[in-house]
C-alpha cells in the first residue's frame, strides 16, 4: 500500500498521543456520535434489514468464489461497450498504468473523486512525481490535501478536523492551489462548502482527465457505480475527456439486480441516508454524453492474499461504508491515524494486516487494536465478523513469534498448565489469598504495570470460590486432593 | 435437573462472593447445584489473545468437567459466549456443551421462568451491560427485567450503556491508553447517574471499572448482578 | 505486460479459492418495497421524502404544467435555460427565460454561465425520494443537470413512479449513463452533519404532474421500449 505511512509507530503508541490531544478526542466524539444515531434511524426504517444485510453477504461471498469468472465477464462487458481493461497486480504497476494513461492525453494535471484504491496505492504522490497534479475534489479530501494532512476516516477523511480548523486550512491553503477563500470565511459549514465550490468549479470545467474509483461494477452489464453526496463525483465522471477509474477487483457484483441490496444498504449504513444525493451509472462510453475514453484498471495489490485466508477472506465482502469505524470505541479514542494505513478503524484493523502482510510493527499490532466489544459487527450490513477475523489474524501474529510474542506465549503456556492442573490452581489461589494483605493495588514495571496506572487491583479474597464451596457445600464431593480438609456450613 | 455452577477463574480466585451469591440464589429458588472442581477456565483469555493451541486443553477440561449435567450456569456473559460461540470450533464434544450452557440471567428468565427472584436491594442501582452479554448472547432485557422486579431497588438509566468499558482482556494490558480512556468514559457516566451502585453481569468489567472507581475514591461501588439478585431482608448485601 | 499480470491476477483468484466450499444460492428474503400498493401513498411517500432532502416539490396537471415551470424559473431569477433535446415545447410555452439548445458549442464553461436546466426523468423512487435520468428525450447528457444551479425535474405521475430500489432497477437500462439524484447537492464532510449546497445543482425544484401522456407521449412511449430492451438483455 502507500509509502505515506511508513515508519508508523505500533498502533498503542500511535493511539497513546490521540488518546491525549484534547481537540482530537472531541471532533471525533462530536461527528461518531452525531452520525451513529442517524444510522440507527435510518437502519429501522427497512423492517427488512436483518434479510438484506444476509443477501449482501451472501452475494459477495458467492461473488468472491467465482472471483475469476465474474473479472473476465466484467472485461468483456466493459469492452463491449468501448472501455479499456488493465490489470494490475499491485500498487506499482497501477501507478505506472494510471500515469502513461494520463500522459497519453497529453494532460499534466487531473480531477479526481474520492476513492480508497487510489489513496492505497499512494496515486497522488506517484503522479506528483510524473510532473502530473492530481486535484482532491471531494470536500474532505481536499480538506486532507490543503492541510498536507493524512486520511483519518474512510467516508470522511478529515473527520479529525473540526469546522474551524477546517476554516484556517481553507483561508491558508486555498491560494496556493488555486482559487483562495472567499474574504472573511466563517466557520458555517454551509460557507467552508461554498468555498470549496468556488475553489473546484474553475477546474472542473477545464479538467480533460478524470479519476474515480468505484462502489461497484455489474459484471453481467459492464456498468460500474460510483455513489457520493457532493456532485464532485458527477463533475469527475462526466466533464473530462478522459475518465480512469481504479477499482479493487473484490468490487465486482454478478448482476444488475444485486444493486438492488447494496443501494439500500450502503447509503443508510454509511452517512444514515435513504439515498445519498448523487449515484453515477456508467457502461463504457456513452455517444455525446461524458468522456469518450474510459479506462478501468482492475487492481489486486494483496487482495488474493486476503482471499486465500478462510477466515479472513470475508474482510473482501467490505462495501467502505464506514459504520464501523462510527461505532468503534477504539476508533473513537484513538483516531484514524493511529492506524497507519488508508483503511483505519476496525475494517482497517482485519484489511491492512491482509492487504500489507505483518511485518511492520504498526501491522502487527492493528489485530490487537480492539476490545472485541463487538459493536463493528453489529453494524456491519454484509455482516462481516471482525472480532473473528481479529482473532483469527493475532493466532498468525502470535505463530511468527514476533516482537513480545515468544514471552507471551511462554506465559500463556505457563497459565495453561496451571488452569489444567486444579489442585495447582487451588493451591496458587490459596497462596494468594493468605499473603493478601501484603499486595499492594499499585504495580510499577510492564506487564500489569499499564493496568495499575490508571486502575486498582482488586482487594484478594480471604478464599477462593473453591474452598468455600468444599467448607460448606462440599460433603460426599470428590477431591481433587485428599489433604485438602472439608468445611461445615455455617 | 443436574444443574451445575460454572463460576468461572476470575470469579474463583478473585470475586468468590458471586460466586457464593449464585449458589444462595439458585438454591433460593430451589435448584440443587452442583460444583464440579475439575473446571478451572473456559479458555477465553488465550482464544482472544491467539493461542487456540493453547487453548485446546482448557476447552478439552471443560468439557469433561460438566459432562452429564442438563444445565451449566456461569455468571458471566463474556465466559458463556465463548463456550457457545467459539467451543463449535474445538469439536462436536466441545460444541455440544453451547445449548446446555446459561449466562445466570438466561438461566433465570428462560429455565426457571422467573423476573422476581424474591430479592430485596434498597439502593440507587444503574447497569452496564457488557459487550459479550449484549452483543453475542442477545440478553436483551433479561438483566433489567431481573432488577426492576428487585424489592427496594431504584433502577437509574446508565447514559453511553451499550458501549464497551474498554476491558477486552488483554486489550487493558496491550493498549492500556486507549483502554483507560473508554474506561474513564464508562466511569464518568456511571457517576453522572448518581447511583450508589454501577451493577454488571461479567466481573472481568467490573473489576476493570472498579478498578477505576476505587483508584478515584469515587463513591460508586462495582457489584455483581448476582450479588444484588442474593440480597434478600434477611440476609442483606453489604 | 498487462496481459502477464491479468494471467497472474486470475491464476492466483483460482488458487485462492481451490478448496474454498461452493457458496450457495442468494437468499432473497427481502421486501421488494416497503410501501402498500396504491399510486397515491407511493406519490405522497415520493414528495414526503424529496422535501426530506431538502428538494423543493411542486404538484399540478398537465394544464398547470407550463405556467408553474415559468414561475418556478422566474422565482429563482433565472434568466437562461438549457433545454434538453426532445424536451416537450409546451412545457417551456410559458417561460420568460432565454432558451439554450444543447449542442457542440455548448462547452462546460459556457453551459456554467446558465441558470438553469428543465428536464423530464426516466423514474423516481418514493421510499428514498430519488429521481433517476437516462438521458433520454428531454433529460439530455449528464453535463446539462450538473453545471447549472437550478435544476427543475417534472416527474409524470403515477407512471414514472416506482416504490422501492428493486422495483426500479429492472425498468432501468444499465446501458444508458444513469444518474440517481435524491435531493439538491450535500455534504456530511463537516463533522459529519449533513449540509445541503455543495457542486451539484444547489436547488431541486421537482414537479409532480398527474396523467402528463395527454402533454406528451413522446418519452412515454421511449420508456417503454427501453423496458423491453432491459428485459431482453436479462
Amino acid at each position: 500500500m502507500s509509502g505515506v505511512f511508513v515508519g508508523m509507530p505500533a498502533f498503542p503508541e500511535a493511539a497513546r498521543e490521540a488518546v491525549r490531544d484534547g481537540r482530537l478526542r472531541a471532533n471525533l466524539r462530536h461527528a461518531t456520535h452525531t452520525i451513529r444515531d442517524k444510522r440507527a434511524r435510518a437502519v429501522a426504517e427497512l423492517a427488512d434489514w436483518a434479510e438484506l444485510r444476509e443477501a449482501g453477504k451472501r452475494i459477495k461471498d458467492r461473488t468472491l468464489r467465482h472471483l475469476d469468472t465474474h473479472l473476465i465477464r466484467l472485461e468483456e462487458a466493459v469492452t463491449a461497450a468501448g472501455g479499456t481493461v488493465h490489470w494490475a497486480a499491485d500498487a506499482a504497476e497501477a501507478n505506472r498504468i494510471v500515469t502513461e494513461l494520463v500522459k497519453a492525453t497529453g494532460e499534466t494535471e487531473v480531477v479526481k473523486v474520492k476513492s480508497m484504491a487510489t489513496q492505497e496505492i499512494g496515486l497522488n504522490d506517484h503522479l506528483e512525481t510524473e510532473g502530473i497534479r492530481a486535484y482532491e475534489t471531494d470536500l474532505a479530501e481536499l480538506i486532507v490535501q490543503l492541510g498536507e494532512d493524512r486520511p483519518s476516516h474512510i467516508l470522511v477523511p478529515a473527520i479529525h478536523r473540526n469546522r474551524a480548523e477546517i476554516r484556517d486550512i481553507f483561508r491558508t491553503q486555498m491560494g496556493c492551489w488555486g482559487r483562495p477563500a472567499p474574504d472573511g470565511l466563517s466557520d458555517s459549514p454551509a460557507e467552508l462548502a461554498e468555498a470549496a465550490r468556488l475553489h473546484l468549479r474553475e477546474k472542473f470545467l477545464r479538467a480533460k482527465v478524470g479519476i474515480s474509483g468505484a462502489n461497484f461494477m455489474v459484471a453481467e452489464t459492464g456498468t460500474l457505480v460510483v455513489v457520493e453526496s457532493e456532485g464532485n463525483g458527477r463533475m469527475c465522471l462526466t466533464l473530462p475527456e478522459t475518465l480512469i477509474s481504479v477499482v479493487g477487483i473484490e468490487k465486482v457484483v454478478p448482476t444488475w439486480r444485486d444493486l438492488e441490496v447494496f443501494l439500500q444498504t450502503l447509503p443508510r449504513s454509511s452517512t444514515a441516508e435513504r439515498m445519498n444525493p448523487y449515484t453515477s451509472m456508467w457502461t463504457g462510453t456513452t455517444d455525446d454524453d461524458g468522456p469518450q475514453a474510459f479506462h478501468l484498471v482492475l487492481l489486486d495489490n494483496g487482495r488474493t492474499d486476503a482471499l486465500a485466508d478462510e477466515v479472513g477472506r470475508q474482510a473482501l465482502r467490505c462495501i467502505r461504508c464506514s459504520a464501523c469505524l462510527n461505532v468503534c470505541p477504539v476508533y473513537e479514542r484513538a483516531g484514524g491515524h493511529a492506524y497507519g494505513s488508508v483503511y483505519p478503524g476496525p475494517i482497517g484493523a482485519i484489511l491492512t494486516p491482509q492487504l500489507r502482510g505483518t511485518t511492520s510493527e504498526v501491522d502487527a499490532s492493528l489485530p490487537y487494536a480492539s476490545s472485541l466489544c463487538g459493536a463493528c459487527y453489529d453494524v456491519c450490513p454484509v455482516a462481516i465478523d471482525i472480532p473473528e477475523v481479529l482473532v483469527h489474524l493475532r493466532e498468525k501474529v502470535a505463530d511468527r513469534g514476533g516482537k513480545g510474542h515468544r514471552l507471551e506465549k511462554a506465559a500463556i503456556k505457563a497459565a495453561g498448565w496451571v488452569l489444567d492442573h486444579p489442585a495447582a490452581l487451588a493451591a496458587g489461589e490459596r497462596l494468594a489469598s493468605k499473603t493478601r494483605t501484603l499486595h499492594p493495588r499499585k504495580l510499577p514495571g510492564p506487564g500489569v504495570g499499564p493496568w495499575t496506572e490508571s486502575r486498582d487491583l482488586p482487594e484478594l479474597p480471604a478464599e477462593p470460590f473453591r474452598d468455600w464451596w468444599r467448607r460448606n457445600r462440599g460433603k460426599n464431593r470428590p477431591e481433587p486432593r485428599p489433604e485438602d480438609r472439608t468445611g461445615d456450613r455455617p | 435437573m443436574r444443574v451445575a455452577l460454572f463460576v468461572t477463574c476470575v470469579n474463583d480466585a478473585v470475586f468468590p462472593a458471586t460466586g457464593v451469591a449464585t449458589v444462595r440464589l439458585l438454591e433460593r429458588l430451589g435448584v440443587e447445584v452442583d460444583f464440579p472442581a475439575a473446571q478451572t477456565c473456559c479458555g477465553q483469555p488465550p482464544f482472544n489473545t491467539g493461542y487456540r493451541r493453547e487453548t485446546a486443553p482448557l476447552v478439552r477440561r471443560t468439557v469433561g468437567a460438566f459432562e452429564g449435567y442438563d444445565h451449566v450456569v456461569v455468571p458471566s456473559g463474556s465466559c458463556a459466549a465463548m463456550v457457545r460461540h467459539h467451543y463449535p470450533a474445538f469439536g462436536p464434544d466441545a460444541a455440544a456443551l453451547g445449548p446446555r450452557t446459561y449466562e445466570l440471567t438466561e438461566f433465570l428468565v428462560d429455565v426457571l421462568g422467573v423476573t422476581d427472584v424474591g430479592a430485596y436491594f434498597p439502593h440507587t442501582v444503574t447497569y452496564h451491560p457488557s459487550c459479550h452479554g449484549l452483543r453475542m448472547l442477545g440478553l436483551g432485557a433479561r438483566p433489567r427485567r431481573l432488577l426492576e422486579s428487585v424489592k427496594g431497588l431504584e433502577l437509574r438509566e446508565l447514559p453511553g450503556a451499550e458501549e464497551c468499558c474498554g476491558f477486552g482482556g488483554t486489550f487493558a494490558v496491550k493498549n492500556p491508553d486507549v483502554s483507560a480512556a473508554m474506561g474513564a468514559d464508562k466511569v464518568a457516566n456511571a457517576v453522572a447517574t448518581g447511583a450508589e451502585v454501577l451493577c454488571g453481569a461479567d466481573n472481568s468489567c467490573l473489576l476493570h471499572v472498579g478498578g477505576m472507581l476505587s483508584r478515584r475514591g469515587v463513591p460508586l461501588r462495582a457489584v455483581h448482578l448476582a450479588e444484588v439478585l442474593a440480597s434478600t431482608e434477611e440476609e442483606p448485601w453489604r | 505486460m498487462s496481459q502477464t499480470s491479468r494471467d497472474r491476477i486470475l491464476a492466483r483468484i483460482r488458487s485462492a479459492v481451490a478448496t474454498a466450499p461452493e457458496a450457495p444460492e442468494v437468499p432473497r428474503t427481502y421486501l421488494t418495497r416497503h410501501v402498500p400498493d396504491g399510486p397515491d401513498a407511493v406519490l405522497d411517500l415520493l414528495h414526503e421524502n424529496l422535501a426530506d432532502y431538502r428538494a423543493h416539490v411542486h404538484r399540478t396537471d398537465p394544464a398547470g404544467l407550463p405556467g408553474l415551470i415559468a414561475r418556478l424559473l422566474d422565482e429563482r431569477g433565472a434568466r437562461s435555460v438549457v433545454v434538453p433535446p426532445g424536451l416537450p415545447e409546451a412545457w417551456l410555452a410559458e417561460c420568460g427565460a432565454g432558451r439554450v439548445a444543447d449542442g457542440p458549442g455548448l462547452t462546460p464553461a459556457v453551459l456554467d454561465s446558465v441558470d438553469a436546466v428543465v428536464t423530464g426523468c426516466a423514474l423516481a423512487v418514493a421510499e428514498t425520494g430519488t429521481l433517476v435520468l437516462d438521458g433520454g428525450p428531454g433529460q439530455g447528457r449528464r453535463a446539462l443537470t450538473l453545471v447549472p444551479d437550478l435544476h427543475v425535474c417534472v416527474v409524470r405521475a403515477p407512471e414514472q413512479v416506482v416504490a422501492s430500489v428493486p422495483e426500479a432497477l429492472p425498468r432501468l437500462d444499465p446501458l444508458r449513463a444513469l444518474t440517481w439524484i435524491s435531493g439538491p447537492s450535500a455534504t456530511s464532510d463537516i463533522e459529519l452533519d449533513r449540509v445541503e449546497g455543495v457542486h451539484g445543482p444547489r436547488t431541486l425544484e421537482v414537479v409532480l404532474v398527474r396523467g402528463a401522456r395527454t402533454v406528451s407521449g413522446g418519452p412515454a412511449t421511449d420508456r417503454e421500449a427501453t423496458d423491453r430492451e432491459a428485459t431482453d438483455r436479462r
